[in-house]
């Protein structure tokens, strides 16, 4: 069981700056997120796109932006359970949270604090009839242990980088790799396209362009995939590609998913809060901030996140330590104490006498 | 009506048809129209928030209306998208003009 004193919910923007506010009120912080690096959106959709409205940064690249708050919250030195989904809820005894992820870890304190976003992000699976009777016995979309892969047959379908990184690294692990997609342009960094083309010239991956998966073959786990190549100047042609494992690509999309069932208040596909106090939602204890929440007047920018979780800290704090007194304090004066020892503070003015 | 808007018919992924009044002059495009007038759930549409990146406001183009011209991006994405026909457009890479008036699309189902 990893205790610490809030639970933080995705580990975005929003999330990563929820650890920078609590540690200043000595609150430590762990972080659950789905996916396998901290940074939300900004680092698994547009980690190179810029972003204009972040206060004091006139242009900031969405990866730079997470790697300036990790930076930020490094001396706070938050937990990570990455590559996890937070799956169930229950309140204890002494009114603290235990949240359990898919994978069976569990997580206790007092306060929870909900910075999912727009959810969790889960693959986008391919509209293939029968493709739900091959999960796990052949059909994985996302790709764990790529030993499992090792002198077996593999075709992976999809455009983007995540399609062509793949295609060459089990090139040199694969008995055989098939990627298929249906144009022949690619969406990807313009070595990893290079790269497949060297590999297709060399004969160690095999190419199918514009092409589609249709249907999947086998008794109980893939024996073969179905694949129809279509241009629209020749014929269409369908058949069968013989293979161990079918990957399809094709990106993930956020669901407010386990969420959705914790008994919160959901409006609009987001939870409800009261913004004119702490962003607590219906259940004390739980808040809800950043993209995840909805109240009159909510905008989804990132900069309201870091407003919400500044606020909501406050409110976790009284939660923590009922009774205890504080007043908010400026870092420029009191400066930052981490919790590894560090501190940062302002240089002290020079004192001297003038002859 | 404003004469800075026009006329565009949105069919709902429920079937209903909505003759709504788009403006031109404050930088839309179609994927903002349909949340501004709330005609798809939050968090169904605009996912991406406009970079062609997500394909959750994927339409079809009903009307004859003159397009601007897919670019790479939107062509990108839609080739990695489901549900895709020959006339699927991102609504978020559709800018409205007055020249637009009597558009009509309908949109595509959420994947």
């Amino acid at each position: 069981m990893i205790t610490t004193d809030i639970i933080i919910i995705g580990a975005g923007p929003t999330g990563l700056f929820t650890v920078f506010e609590a540690g200043l009120l000595k609150l430590k912080c762990h972080l659950i997120d789905a996916l396998p690096q901290p940074g939300g959106q900004c680092s698994e959709i547009y980690p190179k796109k810029p972003i204009y409205d972040i206060p004091a940064y006139p242009e900031i690249l969405a990866g730079d932006l997470t790697d300036k708050l990790m930076e930020q919250c490094k001396q706070f030195k938050p937990g990570f359970t990455l590559g996890e989904r937070a799956e169930t809820i229950e309140k204890q005894d002494d009114n603290t949270f235990v949240v359990t992820t898919n994978k069976g870890t569990q997580h206790q304190a007092p306060v929870v604090a909900i910075a999912g976003g727009l959810g969790s992000f889960e693959p986008r699976k391919p509209l293939i009839h029968n493709i739900k009777d091959f999960e796990d016995k052949g059909v994985e979309y996302i790709i764990k242990d790529p030993e499992v892969y090792r002198n077996k047959k593999v075709v992976i379908a999809g455009g983007g980088d995540s399609a062509l990184d793949w295609s060459i690294f089990l090139s040199d692990v694969a008995s055989e790799v098939t990627l298929i997609h249906r144009r022949n342009e690619f969406r990807g960094h313009l070595d990893s396209v290079e790269k497949v083309q060297e590999l297709k010239n060399k004969g160690k991956i095999n190419l199918i362009t514009p092409a589609e998966v249709i249907g999947i073959v086998g008794d109980y786990d893939v024996k073969a995939v179905v694949v129809k190549e279509s241009d629209n100047i020749h014929i269409d042609k369908e058949y069968e590609i013989e293979c161990d494992h079918f990957i399809p690509l094709f990106g993930l999309s956020p669901k407010l998913g386990p969420i959705a069932n914790w008994g919160l208040e959901i409006e609009k596909n987001a939870i409800k809060v009261n913004n004119s106090l702490d962003y607590q939602t219906n259940i004390p204890g739980i808040f809800a901030i950043g993209d995840v929440n909805t109240y009159p007047g909510k905008l989804k920018l990132i900069l309201c996140g870091f407003h919400e979780a500044t606020l909501m800290c406050q409110a976790a704090y009284k939660i923590i330590n009922p009774g205890k007194r504080y007043v908010m304090k400026y870092t420029t004066v009191s400066g930052v104490d981490g919790f590894d020892g560090t501190r940062k503070e302002a240089p002290k003015a020079v004192v001297k006498a003038i002859d | 009506m404003s004469k800075s808007d026009i006329n565009i018919k949105i069919k709902d992924r429920e079937g209903i048809v909505h003759n709504i009044e788009a403006p031109t002059d404050m930088a839309m495009n179609l994927m903002e129209v349909v949340r501004s007038y709330e005609l798809a759930p939050e968090g169904t549409i605009g996912v991406c928030g406009g970079m062609a990146m997500c394909a959750s406001c994927q339409c079809y183009v009903l009307s004859e209306t003159e397009l601007p011209e897919m670019q790479d991006d939107e062509e990108a994405m839609l080739s990695e998208a489901f549900y895709v026909k020959d006339n699927s457009r991102l609504g978020c890479q559709i800018q409205i003009t007055l020249e637009m008036e009597g558009l009509e699309v309908e949109l595509a189902p959420e994947s």
